[in-house]
Parts: structure tokens; C-alpha cells; sequence
């Protein structure tokens, strides 16, 4: 790709990724033009033809519905993520930096539970929060986001800290400073991108989480997804609010995604490549 | 208690004292670490292990039906008999069907994702203009929830609209197939043949990994892979029939083509994940490396066939390893495209939330559970030790 000439190559380039580009972009076409349709004016066969007149009112339609939904999302996404990834701060400082006899073993013990299937913790859980008296509502679903985030969060923290060298660490304890001033002092100033990392990951992760949403929550403790699925759900839907609802649902996430992209990125590949 | 007073008396063993001092405060520092760790360590402890080894229990009792929603339910050991139930019994015929489901779903989706996501990142990485732009657009449906993109994957594979619509546009005739509904299946056996089927398998990988590694090592590869598999497969194909069969009647498994639709959106939206890591991969390849197998004489395709791709093992490891958790707790997308109780597009994690949630058939939830959890096991398990290895080394 030396000279960017008009060559066969560039040309099967641009044509194959111009292409691939428009099948990505295809639902997210789809979900506008729908949800600005009049219900009446939505039908099969013009699924695919902009509409005649736009109908705004479906947003805020798919908004009354999703509200209350959308707020106990923001709640539990908001205490989620900072619960989850203070925590995590801390353990990626123990775990890469004052590692003791077995914090190794007890590191990949920790990442072991990023990776069960979560139906296999369900039923205890469901239990053990009906027991604690937090089965239905937010508390119970923002300790479960918090506990089962640890892993990952312990993990970008942990490949984070394990970058800042540990002379500035030992010299640090040679002008006496102890573990918390040390974290509070050089470790904790330095990891500001680490922390929106790994919140950014989380956040996403939380927001998008329909599993236990379903199994853990009473109604008006609902997550956004549960609210989507309930709206749409049911045989004779509209489909303008559903995809509207959709839309409404994917924003917060799509704005951190599409704004602050390279971070989320990095969250994406802390989460799979280490170091 | 003494310590700091001795300290302070005498100035002439003041440097032994300071690095008494300076060690008690390490350890000091060590027990800090430990008692910030151990909040934790007991969470985790009790949330993950604790509750896996609860599930395990669990299955093992036949806690269920009515009182089975009381706080302190009645539970009595029944030993594997969930399980047997499941795999064996007359009204499993739906979850072994969801765990055939589960098996295609994971295999296309690995194929599938993780051939996309490749193409597009070696395309990407000829640095065409606007690459941001592209990189966005590819990557952008992996930060949506599985409730969100079901919901808009259900409307575009309505049968007379949507994707089927399409070829229209095109001046064609459009499609028919039936993305969600469809009842027919290919690749059909019988479930009274899975122990053959299992050996034959075993026998299959044998000789493939034979032939891989034919050129390394042609005598080991012979030995260890190929000649083993050979047997294994002719032991099966002539002395079969002494295999008990699985099942007491014939039963028939296939893939179902209704989860086509479902594995074409998981594709949609996780291509771009892999896209991403290959991208990065990529980009920590040195120029001067490209650059002498360019020299070399290797072409575009050779040098991602014979370099760059065999560079990145450790990349493309990660991504199966994601991908096939996603597939195995793949629950979300399911539920939005078909609804949770489709028995064409079932899937054991789909069965395990209606058995337990829907049904209160505890006991046997806990058992699909559990058989999702050794499968996720089996793969990830060797992972981890693996990358707890590596660790070591450094």
C-alpha cells in the first residue's frame, strides 16, 4: 500500500469494506427508520423506505414506558461501577505490587470467576438474597454487580499498576511512607486512566445486563433491559416503540462508546490480552 | 512497646534499630495488603466457589415443586438422578435438544466471528482512509446490550420483511425462509448414537491433530495421533453395535436452521470485538519485520498466512476462549429474538432460567447449570493454568 493509486487491490479494498460497513450499519438504519414511523405507516414490505412523515412521538412514548426503568438502570449502574471498580483499584494494587506467598494462586482463583456461565451461581444467589432480605430490589442486584465485577476490575487494575515501576514504589518505602499513603500518594494519581478504563467497562457491563435483571428483580426494581424485553415482548406490538425503546436503551452506552471509544477499547483488550 | 524508647536513648545503634524498625513496618505493610485483599477474597470465595459448590449440591437433591419457594425448602439427596433425567430420561428430549442447539450455535459463531472479525482487521490493516471512521462502525453493535440488538435482529428477520425484503432492491425475488420459525433441521442423528458419535469424534480430532503435525514430527504424529485415531475410528465402525445405546427410543437431533438467524446477529455484533483484537495485534507487529518478509519475496496473504496470524496464537486463543463463554451463557439474545420458550431455538441456559424461575424444578436447574459450567470448564480451566504458567516464568 505504498502508493495509494487507483489499483485493482484498492479498489477490491474500499469496495469490500464500503460494503461490510453498510451490512454493519444495517439494524441501526432499520431501528431509526422504524421508530420514526407512524404505527399505522409501518408495514412488512416498506420496512426499509424512510418515512412518509416523521413521528417523533415514539421517543417519547418508548420514554414514559422506560422511565422508571431507565432510572433504577442509572442507580444501579452508577453504584455498580464505582463499588466495583474502587474495590478493584485496591486489588490490583495488592495484586500487583505487594504480592505475598499465594497471590498468584489466589489471582487466577479471582479470574476463574469471570468466566463461569452465571447460571451456575443463580440459584444460591437467588437464595442467599431472599435470606439477607434484598431479593427484588436494588441493593441485592448492586452487591451481585459489584461482587462478580471484582474479577475483571482486579484485572485491568492489576496489568495497570504492574506498569509503574517498582523503584518509585521502593523508594518511596525507603522515605517511610506505609501501603495506603504509598496508594494514595503515587499509585493513585497515576491511574486516573485506569480508572476510567476500567469504569467504562463496567458501566456497559452493568448497563447491558439482562440475566439476573429478570431472575433477581420485582417490577419496579427493574434494569432497562427488562424493561425493553417487557415493552417488547407480546405478540401484537407496534414496532415503532420497541425500536425506539431500543434506541432510548443504547444511548448512554453509545455515547461512551462512540465518545470515548479508545478508552472502551482498552478496556475491551484488557479483559482478553494480558500485558 | 519498648521499641521507639530505645530509639530515642541511644543514638549509636540507631541504624540496627532503624532497620528493625523499618522491617516490622514492612511486615506491618504485608498484613495491610493481606487485611485489603481479604474483603475480597471472602466475597469471591463465598459468591463464586462457595455457590458452585452449592449448585453441585443442589443437583443433587430433588428440590422442587410444591414448598419448593419456601425459604428452608425440603431437599433430599437423590444422588446423579437429575442428571441421568436429563441425558437419558423421557422428558429430556427438550434440554438434549437445546445442548445440540448449543454445540452448533458455538461452533458457528467461533467460525464465523472469528473469520469476519480477522478479514476485516487485515483489510483495516492496509490503512485505507477513514479507518477510524470504519473501525467505529465495525465495532460499534459490540457495546449494545443482547436485549437491544435482539429486539432489532427480531424485526429485521420478520418473514415478509426486513433482510428477507432486501433482494428486492435488487431487482430479485424475495426470500422466504423463515428465520426464527423455521421447524426444518440438517445434519439430524440419533441421540440412541451419541456414544458412538462421541468415540468417532474423539477419533476425528485424533487424526486431524496427526495431520497437523505431520510435518513437525512425522514419526511422533504417526505414533501419538494418527494411528491411535485410525483404530479408534475402525474399532467403533466395526464392533459399534456393542456400544449401549443412549436412549431407550430413537430420538432425533439436528441443527435447527430457525437459530440461523440468532447466529448471523451474535456474528453482527461480536465480529467487531475480534476485528479489535487482531487490529491490535497487528499494530504491535514491527514494520521491520513486515518489511523483511516482504523482502523476502512473501506475498499480502503470505505474510499474514505464514507470519503475522501465526504471531498472534496467544490473540486468536483469547478470542475462542471469549467467544465460546459468550455462546455457552448466550441467554439475552435468545430470549429477545425468539422468546424464552421457543423449543426450536432453545438452549441449556435459556432451559436452566425456565426449569428453575418458571417451573420451580430447582434441583434440575442446578443440573443444567451445572453441565453448562463443566463444558465453560473445559475450556477455560487449561486457560487459565496456562496463563498462571506464564506468570511464573517472568
Amino acid at each position: 500500500m505504498s502508493a495509494r493509486k487507483f489499483t485493482l487491490g484498492s479498489v477490491f479494498l474500499y469496495g469490500t469494506l464500503a460494503l461490510l460497513a453498510l451490512l454493519f450499519l444495517m439494524p441501526a438504519y432499520m431501528a431509526t427508520v422504524t421508530a420514526l414511523k407512524l404505527p399505522a405507516d409501518i408495514s412488512l414490505p416498506t420496512a426499509w423506505e424512510w418515512p412518509s412523515v416523521v413521528n417523533w412521538a415514539s421517543f417519547s412514548d418508548a420514554l414514559v414506558k422506560l422511565k422508571p426503568d431507565f432510572i433504577n438502570s442509572l442507580i444501579l449502574t452508577i453504584c455498580g461501577t464505582a463499588g466495583s471498580t474502587v474495590l478493584g483499584s485496591l486489588n490490583g494494587y495488592v495484586f500487583s505490587k505487594w504480592k505475598f506467598k499465594g497471590s498468584d494462586v489466589i489471582f487466577t482463583l479471582f479470574l476463574f470467576g469471570m468466566f463461569i456461565p452465571y447460571q451456575v451461581i443463580l440459584i444460591p444467589l437467588f437464595q442467599t438474597l431472599r435470606a439477607m432480605n434484598l431479593y427484588g430490589g436494588l441493593p441485592g442486584l448492586i452487591l451481585a454487580h459489584i461482587v462478580y465485577g471484582l474479577p475483571i476490575t482486579s484485572l485491568i487494575f492489576r496489568n495497570f499498576y504492574s506498569q509503574i515501576p517498582t523503584a518509585l514504589i521502593e523508594s518511596a518505602r525507603l522515605d517511610g511512607a506505609g501501603f495506603f499513603s504509598i496508594y494514595l500518594r503515587i499509585v493513585f494519581p497515576l491511574s486516573i486512566p485506569g480508572f476510567v478504563v476500567t469504569s467504562l467497562w463496567q458501566f456497559t457491563q452493568i448497563w447491558n445486563e439482562f440475566l439476573w435483571g429478570i431472575c433477581l428483580t420485582r417490577h419496579t426494581a427493574n434494569p432497562i433491559t427488562v424493561g425493553l424485553a417487557n415493552l417488547a415482548g407480546g405478540q401484537a406490538v407496534t414496532w415503532n416503540l420497541p425500536m425506539a425503546g431500543s434506541i432510548l436503551a443504547a444511548l448512554p452506552v453509545l455515547a461512551i462508546y462512540i465518545f470515548l471509544g479508545r478508552y472502551f477499547i482498552r478496556g475491551l483488550l484488557a479483559g482478553s490480552v494480558k500485558e | 512497646m519498648n521499641q521507639p524508647l530505645r530509639v530515642g536513648n541511644s543514638p549509636g545503634a540507631e541504624r540496627p534499630d532503624q532497620s528493625d524498625l523499618h522491617m516490622r513496618e514492612a511486615s506491618l505493610d504485608k498484613l495491610k495488603a493481606f487485611l485489603t485483599l481479604l474483603p475480597s477474597m471472602i466475597l469471591v470465595g463465598v459468591f463464586v466457589y462457595g455457590f458452585i459448590g452449592n449448585t453441585i449440591w443442589t443437583s443433587m437433591t430433588d428440590w422442587g415443586g410444591t414448598g419448593s419457594m419456601s425459604l428452608e425448602p425440603q431437599k433430599n439427596f437423590v444422588g446423579l438422578e437429575n442428571y441421568i433425567d436429563l441425558f437419558t430420561g423421557f422428558l429430556g428430549g427438550g434440554f438434549r435438544q437445546d445442548l445440540v442447539n448449543a454445540v452448533y450455535y458455538s461452533v458457528m459463531l467461533l467460525a464465523g466471528a472469528v473469520g469476519l472479525g480477522m478479514f476485516i482487521a487485515i483489510l483495516l490493516d492496509q490503512k485505507p482512509k477513514g479507518e477510524d471512521l470504519l473501525r467505529t462502525i465495525f465495532l460499534y453493535p459490540m457495546s449494545l446490550s443482547f436485549i437491544v440488538s435482539g429486539t432489532i435482529w427480531r424485526w429485521l428477520l420478520a418473514p415478509q420483511g426486513g433482510v428477507n425484503v432486501l433482494p428486492k432492491y435488487f431487482g430479485f425475488e424475495p426470500l422466504t425462509f423463515k428465520w426464527l420459525s423455521s421447524q426444518s433441521a440438517i445434519l439430524v442423528f440419533n441421540w440412541q448414537d451419541s456414544l458412538r458419535i462421541l468415540v468417532y469424534v474423539a477419533a476425528f480430532v485424533l487424526i486431524m491433530v496427526g495431520l497437523f503435525k505431520l510435518k513437525k514430527d512425522a514419526g511422533r504424529a504417526v505414533k501419538r495421533w494418527l494411528i491411535p485415531g485410525i483404530v479408534l475410528g475402525a474399532l467403533v465402525w466395526v464392533f459399534g453395535g456393542i456400544l449401549p445405546d443412549a436412549l431407550f427410543m430413537e430420538e432425533e437431533h439436528g441443527f435447527n436452521l430457525a437459530t440461523l438467524g440468532i447466529i448471523m446477529a451474535t456474528i453482527w455484533q461480536y465480529s467487531g470485538y475480534t476485528m479489535a483484537l487482531y487490529l491490535a495485534g497487528f499494530n504491535g507487529i514491527s514494520q521491520d519485520l513486515r518489511d523483511a518478509a516482504m523482502l523476502d519475496g512473501a506475498s499480502q496473504v503470505g505474510y499474514y498466512r505464514y507470519v503475522a496470524i501465526p504471531m498472534l496464537k496467544p490473540i486468536t486463543i483469547s478470542a475462542v476462549i471469549i467467544l465460546s463463554h459468550i455462546s455457552l451463557k448466550m441467554f439475552d439474545l435468545i430470549f429477545a429474538m425468539t422468546g424464552p420458550d421457543n423449543a426450536a431455538t432453545g438452549h441449556p441456559a435459556l432451559n436452566m432460567y425456565l426449569t428453575t424461575f418458571r417451573g420451580n424444578e430447582f434441583a434440575r436447574g442446578a443440573a443444567i447449570a451445572i453441565v453448562l459450567f463443566l463444558i465453560a470448564a473445559m475450556f477455560i480451566v487449561p486457560y487459565l493454568v496456562g496463563q498462571y504458567r506464564q506468570q511464573g516464568r517472568h
